[in-house]
């Protein structure tokens, strides 16, 4: 059979019966038995391609990227250390600004909506001047110690500036996580005796984390590259992210398309790296919620079971098929 | 199975939503050990005056008198009525038509979390009490695993476990078996028979359960536009009922 000299997988071209396939069904059906992520490697490896081919024709300066590479790549450090540490701030401020929304306490409630409103309705930019250099003239109203509180260096500030605009991002977030929490589940903590504190740390928080978790992470991602703007501010060398770093030896030597391609793949390696690792995170905090796995097989990373027996209980979780398809990967992974 | 010590005490008790008023004067008296059956037709009251007990509801006005926490409704909740109210909560079990399990934990873990967090109970102790009571319920073999993972008649089992792993004074049960498919709502039924026969438990039961009524109540309350329109033991429900809404409701759910 013709058919079968083409010696390819499952998909064949329509062939016409008897007749030798033409070179072009030839290509077609070997094309067709590429897998899809091969291609797609195919096709990032391309782009890479052209743009290094792009480059080169404008006399790329490799040798002066390998001397500044390592001035460059040092920055992440800067970027990570602030991220984490604002990540962290803007969590807290984000929990305490959602609890505030939610809450019946004028104070609470008139607080947080100020607070979620200057720093969600202006910009960020303005935000880091204003706390960099606006508050050191509120500085100057004062006495010591408390002057100097307010005189902020250029990555404090900085600091100061993305825990604030970020959690006030975060705090419709972890407002939205709080409310998808079924009044049912406020209602068996209440049954049961727990103040109002217990009923939050051990009931609704630990189910509206599951749910805040990818766009937290989502937040910490953008943040990192939001560090580069601290470099407006103008810290020294040592703070400074690999923006400023490419800003600084690509001026000064005139290898500026080097210089920010650099700094450009030191933020966009960072950004690759933790989407992975959000991932991951993702489907460890979505134990209990997928059928087949129990406490024990969980712990050890494999999955499996009798998946999909019975039906989804209504009240109690959501099936999430995101956690799900994870799941299946992870148990594949160990096979 | 009742003597003459009251364990809960409902007297007056109105509830409002906006300006319906649902339950409209129920004064109800239950003593230890009994098991009483609240039924009538949905929007009776019934549930209401059941979640009213532990204050789930705000009651409108009226008095609420739990194994000696006496409080009344209406007003703010003060600091000192919250805890109050916490109080009152711990020694009653409340168990809900959908179950509400808590998905981030294993079963073991949602019967030892209102004895460890509420009564501060040191950790081996409130897992030897947790699987004692997972046990009782049939489920002790299930501990490790999540909710999600059990039919409804288990998820509710496990929540009647919970429930009892405060050592409450009295159950309150909230149509425990509505959510059920049919073929479920014996095992939990028997699990409850268990509790009123074998542990003497005080019972109040929001149910539509004819069938464990007739068997297991000691005293049955029929409902009727948020007040009490009859009650008394099944022979008399069942046989002698006095009232035509009360015969037409058991006519339609026998």
């Amino acid at each position: 059979m013709a058919s079968e000299q083409t010696g390819v997988g499952t998909v064949r071209p329509p062939a016409a019966p008897g007749r030798p396939p033409t070179a072009r069904q030839r290509v077609e059906s070997l094309v067709l038995s590429i897998p899809y992520r091969v291609k797609l490697v195919v096709v990032w490896i391309a782009i890479f391609v052209i743009l290094a081919i792009g480059f080169a024709a404008v006399g790329f300066d490799t040798d002066w990227m390998l001397e500044h590479l390592w001035f460059i790549v040092k920055g992440a450090w800067v970027v990570l250390f602030v991220a984490l540490i604002s990540i962290v701030a803007a969590t807290v401020l984000a929990l305490l600004g959602a609890l505030g929304r939610l809450s019946k306490n004028p104070v609470a409630y008139g607080v947080s909506g100020f607070y979620t409103s200057f720093f969600r309705g202006t910009p960020l930019i303005v935000q880091l001047f204003l706390i960099y250099l606006g508050l050191p003239q509120i500085g100057i109203a004062l006495r010591e110690p408390y002057r100097s509180w307010f005189v902020l260096s250029a990555i404090t500030a900085g600091m100061v500036g993305l825990s604030l605009n970020y959690g006030a991002y975060m705090t419709e977030i972890f407002r939205a996580g709080i409310q998808s929490v079924s009044h049912g589940q406020y209602e068996a903590a209440d049954a049961l005796g727990m103040t109002y504190k217990q009923k939050m740390q051990r009931v609704v928080l630990p189910q509206a984390l599951r749910v805040v978790i990818p766009p937290v992470g989502n937040e910490f991602i953008a943040m990192m590259k939001d560090v580069a703007l601290i470099a407006i501010l103008g810290q020294d060398v040592f703070w400074s992210d690999p923006f400023r770093r490419a800003n600084i030896v690509g001026t000064q030597d005139f290898r500026n398309l080097e210089a920010y391609v650099m700094a450009a793949g030191v933020f966009w390696i960072l950004t690759a790296i933790f989407t992975f690792f959000q991932r991951r995170l993702e489907t460890k905090v979505g134990k209990g919620y997928v059928r087949g796995v129990d406490a024990r097989t969980r712990w050890f990373g494999g999955g499996g079971g009798d998946r999909g027996v019975g039906r989804p209980t209504a009240g109690i979780a959501v099936h999430d098929p995101s956690s799900a398809i994870e799941q299946v990967k992870q148990t594949q992974d160990h096979e | 199975m009742s003597n003459d010590q009251v364990v809960v005490h409902v007297e007056d008790l109105h509830k409002y939503f906006g300006d319906l008023e649902v339950v409209r004067g129920v004064n109800i008296e239950v003593h230890l050990g009994e098991v009483v059956v609240m039924f009538g037709r949905s929007g009776a009251g019934k549930s209401t005056v059941l979640r009213c007990i532990n204050f789930l509801e705000d009651p409108t006005s009226g008095v609420i008198e739990v194994d000696g926490i006496r409080l009344e409704g209406g007003g703010h909740r003060t600091r000192a009525k919250r805890e109050q109210i916490r109080q009152l909560r711990i020694r009653t079990g409340m168990v809900f038509q959908q179950f509400n399990l808590f998905p981030q934990l294993t079963t073991l873990e949602n019967v030892m979390e209102g004895p460890i967090t509420v009564k501060h109970m040191p950790e081996e102790q409130a897992r030897g009490l947790a699987l004692t009571f997972l046990d009782r319920v049939g489920l002790a073999e299930k501990a490790n695993q999540y909710p999600i993972r059990l039919s409804g008649g288990q998820q509710q089992r496990v929540a009647i476990a919970r429930a009892l792993a405060m050592e409450p004074k009295v159950m309150l049960f909230d149509e425990p078996t509505s959510a059920l498919d049919p073929e479920l709502i014996g095992e939990v039924l028997g699990a409850m028979k268990t509790l009123a026969t074998e542990m003497h438990m005080t019972m109040i039961v929001v149910t539509h359960e004819m069938g464990f009524a007739r068997e297991v109540a000691d005293r049955m309350v029929f409902f009727h536009e948020g007040v009490i329109l009859e009650e008394g033991p099944p022979e008399h429900m069942f046989q002698h009922t006095r009232f035509p809404e009360t015969r037409k409701f058991l006519d339609a759910v026998l």
